[in-house]
């Protein structure tokens, strides 16, 4: 096969159900996670965190901890690189406090200790004295003119002239004539929504060992979802040549955006440094809510225009969302995700990236889209139920398809929109009768997805097995896809294919496990990589036969003649070959270094049953079923489980999770009984339907599906309860407290 | 020449436009000549874009081709979780 082609039928390996090769050792406990790395010698650190919202920092006293028995070594801001700027500040800012402590739980020191409970009492004896400011913890009081300012000059020139300094990005986009259109409409509808921050909820904290000596030279190992990006980040924040320091990724127990960052590698980093001792250093849960990233909370007005028959003739979005103490709350996404599914002729979507006292977000599937799904499908919604239109027609009649305008600008390639929304109308659950008291709902979602620079290497061993290295975490199964892609190309079984996570030291930059990337842009460089082993093992044939290297193809795992002009010969299989390659020009090693900048945009539609008790304003999921374009399934029971998991965590989002902030600025809810994820008694059996428009820019067709399927349940889940309740449902989560308020609202109001 | 499409928060950074022309034959050049052309895109350039050439969303290959008819805007950066 040459090296750009394209193959979209005649699988072999490609669309089975294997097994993850990972999957034995993580039930049985042999995976090694970030708790689980040792070292002789090794000290246990603990983090000193502000229990204020927002304070000065006046003084840091740790010579009561340094006297204390066992006690090695205790860092400050002072341990760190001076002079960064920019994000490298941001994210030291975030990692140790410099001047203020600007949220609940910043850290503002950390102990290295001969155990951990010593760790925990040194922590205890650092006296922190700290100068208490006023504080702020909501998006819309933080744009107020009298709310405090986090931090001065933190604004970014799109900033209009007037805002409050607490607002540090602005985004504009659109096109057409909004007014026009919305005089068109036969019906204008124009609400606002909030939505509150929740946490990625990663069952396994962060956690790593780091070893670094006095010549800046060190190991890191860590549980992250990129650790060349941790490599790059760790150097800067210790001033280290990047190259000096070798990261590798342990198993990880979940991620979704929340280890892209980092929080606690850097200090581990620094202690060691300062002990000349391995330094271990894992999260408490409490310490994972309040110091990693969340999720941004939103606050967003939704006006859209509708004819009689169905057709939008203009939307528009203000999308204001706090990011915590720093820049960076993906506004940007929420607005240019918010009309994606619509062919619109008049958009405008507006972004305002807002600072509070709160934790520095961190990416979370599809960063800012759910929300933004949320106000506009629930405005969509009450359009449909106003006119006495179908949900899904009138979503058919306004998609984005290949050829349209996106609402962003640029002209769809090929998307599967479409499909989801027809594969969704004929699926028996939307023609199901409901029972008294329950409502159904229609969302959909979009995501760009990414490409992002990859490194893969594939080396044949001399049995004729394959030992392949890819750089990007395995964080949903990635390792079995790999293989069976490598399977494919090289033409031998699956399980002849061992697929390892290489270390910073092995492979060129690998850019982190997000934007839905893995099976797309390491897929990618997977199929390149065997491509290239494969044109190796043919000119070695080739050589064996006295013919020409263009006269050999490759097929079912053997090198042979192309055709009857080229010669006959016994095809040569894939071990004979490999068997003989020291002596027939050496090792056989494909690999693939590019930044792939193919990856298709994704698109879902879910739909969803609620039952709402009116006396406690309990709801339940009843029924759920997801429909999303995955261009072409590797592995269609990891695609299931990634559709499956972006609904269980949207479940929580819409009806649960949320970040409660008491008077003083302080995290009230910071372990898992207070802050509440669904358990599996909480769900119902998530129903997929696997959609495959292929992607034109992957050999294969893939599309990346990890985040679209948080894109819709927010808003699906919404429309099911507004519909079951009675009652339109603005505020996430919808907890039986806001249920009961909005029904009491509306029975006082009518 | 290339028409390249600003998002519309950039038109106080392009005296008012949100269509402008530059000279490019690939990615790269197009950003430069944004620059060139327009000063005050720098530091939204420098903080990072993205580029849609013809509906495809290049993220960061400065060597993407772009031809005189070519559809092409100017993105923010995109990244995920």
């Amino acid at each position: 096969m040459a090296f750009d082609e394209t193959k979209t039928e005649d699988f072999k390996v490609v669309g089975q159900r294997v097994k993850r090769p990972d999957g034995v050792d993580k039930v049985t406990g042999k995976a090694k996670f970030g708790a689980d790395a040792v070292a002789p010698g090794m000290l246990f650190a603990a983090v000193v965190r502000s229990p204020h919202a927002h304070a000065g920092i006046v003084k840091i006293d740790t010579s009561k901890a340094e006297a204390l028995g066992g006690v090695k070594g205790v860092v400050t801001r002072a341990d760190f690189a001076t002079g960064l700027t920019g994000g490298d500040l941001d994210v030291l800012e975030n990692v140790m406090a410099g001047e203020k402590a600007l949220y609940d739980g910043h850290a503002v020191a950390a102990v290295a200790a001969t155990s951990q409970l010593i760790a925990r009492d040194a922590a205890k004896l650092i006296e922190v004295e700290y100068e208490v400011l006023p504080h702020v913890t909501d998006v819309d009081m933080a744009m107020a003119s009298d709310a405090p300012v986090i931090r001065e000059g933190a604004a970014d020139q799109s900033v209009p002239e007037g805002m409050h300094a607490n607002v540090v990005r602005y985004h504009e986009s659109g096109h057409g004539d909004i007014e026009a259109g919305f005089a068109e409409a036969d019906l204008v509808v124009e609400d606002s929504f909030k939505t509150e921050a929740t946490h990625q909820g990663y069952i396994e904290p962060h956690a790593c060992l780091a070893q670094l000596g006095g010549d800046n030279k060190g190991e890191l190992w860590c549980c992250t979802q990129g650790h060349w990006n941790v490599q790059k980040l760790c150097a800067a924040m210790l001033g280290l040549e990047t190259s000096q320091l070798r990261v590798t990724a342990s198993e990880i127990g979940g991620g979704f955006g929340g280890k892209t960052a980092v929080f606690i590698e850097p200090v581990a980093l620094a202690l060691s440094r300062k002990t000349n001792r391995p330094v271990k250093l894992v999260m408490s849960r409490s310490e994972v809510f309040r110091a990693t990233g969340p999720t941004a909370s939103t606050s967003m007005d939704i006006k859209i225009g509708m004819k009689k028959d169905g057709t939008i003739t203009a939307g528009q979005g203000t999308f204001r969302l706090q990011g915590g103490a720093f820049p960076g709350a993906p506004m940007e996404f929420t607005a240019m995700c918010a009309f994606a599914p619509y062919n619109l002729q008049n958009v405008k979507q507006v972004g305002y990236d807002v600072m509070a006292n709160r934790p520095k977000q961190a990416a979370y599937r599809a960063p800012g889209s759910p929300m933004a799904a949320f106000a506009v499908e629930s405005v969509i919604d009450e359009l449909c139920k106003k006119l006495g239109l179908d949900p899904i027609e009138v979503r058919l009649k306004n998609a984005s398809k290949q050829g349209t305008k996106a609402s962003f600008g640029p002209t769809w390639d090929r998307i599967g929109l479409v499909e989801t929304l027809e594969a969704a109308q004929s699926h028996p659950h939307y023609s199901a009768p409901l029972k008294e008291g329950q409502g159904r709902g229609i969302s959909c979602g979009f995501w760009f997805n990414h490409g992002g620079e990859t490194s893969v290497t594939l080396a044949l061993s001399e049995d004729g097995t394959a030992q392949l290295s890819v750089g990007t975490p395995d964080i949903g199964g990635s390792r079995a896809s790999m293989a069976q892609m490598a399977a494919e190309e090289l033409g031998i079984p699956y399980e002849n294919i061992r697929t390892t996570i290489a270390d910073t030291a092995t492979l060129g930059y690998n850019e982190v496990s997000h934007g839905s990337r893995v099976t797309y842009a390491s897929g990618l460089a997977t199929i390149k990589a065997a491509r290239s082993a494969v044109k190796i093992l043919c000119a070695r044939a080739a050589a064996k036969w006295g013919i020409d290297e263009d006269a050999v193809v490759w097929e079912n795992g053997c090198a042979k003649p192309s055709g009857p002009n080229a010669g006959e010969f016994d095809p040569l299989p894939i071990d004979k070959l490999t068997r003989s390659m020291g002596r027939t020009g050496g090792p056989i090693v494909g690999h693939f270094e590019a930044t792939p900048e193919g990856a298709g945009v994704s698109f879902a539609t879910h739909i969803v049953d609620a039952e709402v008790d009116k006396e406690t304003g309990q709801t339940k999921v009843v029924r759920y079923t997801v429909v999303q374009d995955a261009g072409k399934a590797i592995n269609p029971a990891y695609v299931e489980g990634q559709f499956q998991g972006g609904a269980a965590q949207g479940i929580g989002w819409a009806l649960n999770e949320e970040y409660i902030y008491g008077e003083d600025g302080r995290l009230q809810n910071s372990v898992f009984l207070d802050y509440r994820i669904p358990v599996a008694s909480d769900l119902p059996m998530i129903d997929t339907v696997i959609v495959e428009v292929p992607n034109p820019g992957h050999p294969y067709g893939v599309r990346g599906v990890g985040e679209t399927s948080i894109c819709p349940p927010l808003a699906a889940i919404a429309n099911a309860v507004s519909n079951a309740a009675g009652v339109r449902l603005k505020e996430l989560p919808m907890s039986p407290p806001r249920i009961l308020a909005a029904l009491e609202n509306q029975a006082k109001n009518g | 020449m290339v028409e390249v499409n600003l998002w519309s928060g950039l038109r106080a950074f392009a005296h008012g436009k949100d269509c402008v022309e530059v000279d490019a034959k690939n990615v790269g050049e197009v950003l430069s000549g944004l620059v060139e052309k327009y000063p005050g895109l720098e530091h939204v350039i420098e903080a990072g874009v993205s580029v849609a050439v013809d509906g495809k969303v290049i993220a960061s290959g400065l060597t993407e081709p772009v031809k005189p008819d070519s559809e092409v805007y100017l993105m923010q950066q995109l990244k995920g979780g």
